[in-house]
């Protein structure tokens, strides 16, 4: 991939000259639509990220919310005084002024204490919240792929000041009875498992589904939360002229050479031989030595600034600290730890080589920053120091003798000067009705064993969800919810999209991916507090494709404004097209919230209740059910129109939310993927059973598995004061009973199935059968 | 005098095991390798995590640095000295306890729960406990299959050296309820003396009432 024409005629007359070979390159990577967002920056301002716990929103390497003192029902808690005007912003530098740090820098004292055990510390606690996409390494190289998106994504969250303290994965790919699909899919899930466990941050949760168009470009998108508070934030906008830009971490090596660029374009026939020199290849045992040294340098308020180096390397780390606090840089390229002699002048720039962060760091604190790298045997050079000037490289190597400047551009002119694309859609049309007529016994074994709904154990058992000793609740509930002792409080996590849900109705599907991640958060009774999104699309200079990923973002971007939900961040990841055509436009979204502690009701029945079904349209209700996106037809063929979501989804969660702690409520599980014969199915247990009916105007297979998401079953003993606790606009059906027997017994309009808890796990094994 | 948590480059369960030492009541402090073992520890614990990244063999090389001299030494003094996970492969590794930690029947990674058989109680690790009593504790590990020549797997039996072994919820030791493919199911093993002894599965994790089981809290108070 090359600069067109357009742009290189921009950047001529801008600096007046032709660009050196140097900067050709950095412009190339930096405007590539995986830096400068040429193809969707204008859309997403239809993202609302204003909120009073936001503390940092868009732009930085991770978002930062605070964490509300309250987390009941009482709406006005989330009062954080001074910060909410820095909302928006990250530019304050109050992060800087503490002087209270317990641990002295300058006395050589090299307890291993930790920052976050100081008694005296009673700053407010702030959540990081990032999200990226490893979309096409993780096809060239899945394990390499996989692995290396975890590790972005946590150096993400360390720059911001923060420890990392889980991770969420959503992955996509190809039909899972293809065996390419299911070498894609074994190496990603061993790369993450790698990485990630090696690294001793936490899997909690994620999703994986299977649809056709991801066959030639699986997706790997990766959200973690890091735990920071007022004191420790750090934000990626140098600040003075003078202070020194420290490199910390790997030797930089060829690996990973423009990154960026090969992640702006569709993916060819001969992608993984032709491109496995742009994936990167990970270390994660430099990694954790990276992350432990990064907290000693935060605990000894050694940083000024951090970003760490991810896409475009060196060069677009350190040009894009400098551009956010409006100044320049002088770089000695010489001055670089390298990992081979005679790297050129660009390889040094845009090696993506991974594990390594860069830091402004005063003068004065130099020497200690390069004793505490050294500690942890990370290398450790000064790379530059911070000006009021230009950008600029220079390198002896490349002359001989003087050194010279291969770059000099001014930064911001880099960082932000790529003009935005224009670009034609073509708006998505709404499929007709048209649905197959299938046996409920069939459709029912069908739904439940598919792969996309079936059990996903295979994976997250591969996946360490328990070091940090933080996850009460793990993955495969709705959402995973993290003892947060620091705020004395619960954290759930959700993420996810449906690209059965998207393909069928870009917008509406969308919009349902909100509502359903944020009903995950209900099910476990958090309140949302903040979300952050990765946008997948196909190549959008086709219009038809473009026009799918308009409606997908402005359906999420509606979705989540309708429940009241800031969106902090994100990334966007376009050009996700293959000889087998472009990905369904794929909306992952990450959604953090709060619970007053880390105790939420499970999703698996007691046995001795009630089941009440929560926020059905559809079953005894005015709405027609529709199929549109479902497993169901899926499974079997057919199209139809996107479920009709609840006017006010907010006003439901909100009702389920306060309901589910309630002393009569014993379990509640959200219903989704599968729609309602699949969220019983996973209620029950060897020594819990059910038997629940449906009736309404519309077909069986209407009612018990259209996937209209913002639905909760909920187990409880007073059925009456369920209804009694919701408002009026909610629907709340009586779906029957549970009991100690372990059978599943279902019936709709008359027609009933019965199977026992052995025969539902059977069913739902299918990954773990076919892949072991 | 407090209980040394012994951190490698890699180590990852360190911060939770003083987690749920100080939620017991017991002293612990972090202590980086290279600095060596503090004089007089009221105990030590080898963590869990990924030692110098598993490189070489899990523990390997953590098992030949300055501080594991320092903490056999220790051993032999009585301080109690307990491996978990990485910390059993490394006390392994070291020669503190019989036999090797390798890679799993499965091949894979595996995070779950497990039962536990407590085949000893008159140990330190194991005083809260009755012989036969079943607890639940998580395991997280992808090389925990312990392995041990013949003559040894005697010689543990004979002395009685196996702490815990992989059961059924109702303490039926069957080859289905061993995760890993572990000798004779063994778990846990102590060493030469009682007061030291390794564990592959984490009593630290299954301590803190607010996420879960606490049935690992008997592990941990032997260093009470």
């Amino acid at each position: 991939m090359a600069l067109d024409d357009a742009d290189s005629d921009l950047i001529e007359s801008e600096l007046g000259r032709e660009p050196t070979r140097a900067e050709a390159a950095l412009f190339e990577n930096l405007w590539s639509e995986h830096c400068a967002y040429r193809s969707s920056r204008h859309l997403l301002t239809a993202f609302d990220d204003d909120a009073e716990q936001v503390v940092v929103g868009p732009g930085d390497d991770a978002a930062v919310v605070a964490v509300p003192t309250t987390h009941g029902d009482e709406l006005e808690s989330a009062n954080h005084g001074d910060e909410s005007e820095s909302a928006n912003h990250g530019d304050e530098s109050e992060s800087k002024d503490s002087g209270d740090e317990s641990e002295s820098k300058d006395s050589g004292d090299e307890s291993e204490s930790e920052a976050f055990d100081d008694e005296a510390d009673s700053a407010e606690t702030y959540l990081t919240f990032g999200i990226e996409s490893h979309n096409h390494p993780s096809y060239v190289d899945p394990f390499d792929g996989a692995a290396t998106g975890v590790g972005g994504i946590v150096r993400d969250t360390m720059s911001m000041g923060a420890y990392p303290i889980a991770l969420l994965d959503a992955l996509y790919f190809g039909d899972f009875e293809r065996d390419h699909s299911r070498y894609l899919f074994e190496g990603v899930v061993e790369g993450i498992s790698h990485y990630g466990n090696s690294i001793g941050v936490p899997t909690v949760g994620g999703s994986v589904a299977f649809h056709d168009d991801y066959e030639g470009n699986p997706l790997v998108n990766v959200a973690c939360v890091g735990l920071t508070d007022a004191d420790r934030l750090v934000t990626a906008d140098a600040k003075a002229v003078g202070n020194r830009l420290v490199l910390v971490g790997n030797a930089t090596g060829r690996d990973g050479l423009g990154g960026a660029a090969f992640a702006s374009e569709d993916i060819d026939e001969d992608a993984e031989t032709e491109d496995r020199p742009a994936v990167q290849v990970g270390d994660p045992y430099a990694e954790k030595r990276l992350i432990e040294c990064n907290e000693r340098l935060l605990a000894e308020d050694l940083v000024v600034a951090a970003r760490d180096l991810g896409a475009a390397g060196l060069g677009g780390a350190a040009s894009e600290m400098v551009a956010k606090g409006g100044l320049g840089a002088r770089i000695d390229l010489d001055a670089v730890h390298c990992r081979e002699p005679n790297m050129t002048p660009v390889e040094i720039l845009l090696s993506e080589s991974q594990e390594r962060m860069c830091y402004e760091v005063t003068p004065e604190n130099v020497a200690r920053v390069r004793e505490l790298a050294a500690r942890f045997d990370l290398g450790c050079s000064v790379v530059g120091e911070v000006t009021d000037g230009d950008f600029v490289c220079v390198t002896e190597s490349s002359s001989g003798e003087e050194a010279t400047a291969v770059v000099d551009v001014d930064a911001s002119f880099l960082g932000d000067g790529a003009p935005r694309n224009e670009l034609a859609a073509v708006e998505p049309t709404r499929p007709e009705r048209d649905l197959p007529t299938v046996e409920l016994a069939t459709a029912y074994e069908a739904v439940l064993s598919s792969p996309n709904t079936a059990s996903k154990e295979w994976v997250y058992r591969q996946y360490d969800h328990e070091v940090g000793v933080r996850t009460a609740t793990g993955p495969g509930d709705d959402a995973a919810v993290l003892a947060l002792r620091e705020a004395d409080c619960g954290l759930a996590l959700s993420a996810g999209a449906e690209p059965n849900w998207t393909d069928a109705a870009p917008y509406e599907g969308a919009r349902a991916v909100a509502v359903e991640n944020a009903a995950n958060l209900a099910a476990k009774g958090a309140r949302p507090l903040a979300a952050v999104d990765c946008l997948n699309g196909g190549n959008p200079e086709d219009p038809t494709t473009y026009g799918g990923f308009e409606a997908v973002v402005e359906g999420l971007a509606d979705g989540c404004a309708e429940l009241d939900v800031p969106v902090v961040g994100g990334n966007v990841s376009l050009y996700n097209d293959s000889e087998s055509g472009p990905i369904p436009p794929t909306p992952t979204l990450a959604m953090l919230g709060t619970r007053p502690d880390a105790d939420a009701v499970p999703s698996t029945i007691t046995g001795d209740g009630y089941l009440v079904l929560v926020g059905d349209r559809a079953v005894d209700a005015p709405e027609t059910p529709r199929l549109g996106g479902s497993e169901y037809l899926a499974q079997f063929g057919g199209s139809d129109q996107f479920p009709t979501l609840p006017a006010s989804p907010a006003a439901t969660l909100e009702a389920v939310r306060s309901l589910v702690d309630e002393p009569f409520v014993t379990a509640a599980h959200d219903v989704s993927h599968g729609g309602l014969a699949v969220t019983l199915s996973e209620m029950v247990t060897p020594d819990a059973g059910l038997t629940a009916g449906v009736t309404g105007d519309a077909s069986r297979a209407a009612l018990l598995f259209h996937e209209q998401p913002g639905r909760v079953v909920i187990e409880t003993t007073a059925p009456a004061e369920v209804a009694a606790a919701l408002p009026d606009d909610v629907p709340a059906t009586q779906l029957g009973r549970t009991d100690s027997s372990g059978v599943l017994g279902l019936s709709a309009n008359g027609e009933s199935v019965t199977y026992e808890a052995g025969e539902i796990a059977a069913l739902r094994d299918t990954l773990e059968r076919e892949l072991e | 005098m407090t209980v040394a948590v012994v951190r490698f480059g890699g180590s990852n369960c360190d911060r939770d095991a003083v987690a749920a030492l100080e939620h017991l009541g017991i002293d612990a402090e972090l202590v980086w390798h290279a600095d060596g073992l503090p004089s007089d520890p009221d105990g030590v614990v080898l963590p869990g995590g990924f030692s110098y990244g598993d490189y070489l063999r899990a523990g390997a090389i953590a098992a030949r640095t300055p501080i594991l001299d320092d903490v056999r030494e220790a051993a032999a003094d009585g301080v109690p000295v307990l491996g978990v996970c990485n910390g059993a492969q490394v006390g392994a590794e070291s020669g503190l306890v019989p036999g090797a930690f390798t890679t799993n029947r499965s091949a894979r990674f595996q995070c779950e729960h497990v039962h536990l058989r407590v085949e000893r109680a008159d140990t330190p690790w194991t005083a809260a406990y009755e012989e036969g009593d079943v607890i639940e504790v998580p395991i997280a590990h992808a090389e925990g299959r312990f392995v041990v020549d013949e003559a040894r797997a005697e010689r543990l039996r004979e002395e009685d050296r196996v702490l815990f072994r992989y059961c059924e919820a109702d303490g039926t030791v069957t080859d289905a309820a061993d995760p890993n493919g572990s000798r004779d199911n063994v778990a846990g093993v102590v060493g030469d003396r009682d007061t030291v002894a390794v564990t592959m599965p984490h009593p630290e994790r299954a301590t803190l009432p607010d996420v879960g089981p606490t049935d690992g809290q008997g592990v941990l108070r032997a260093f009470a």
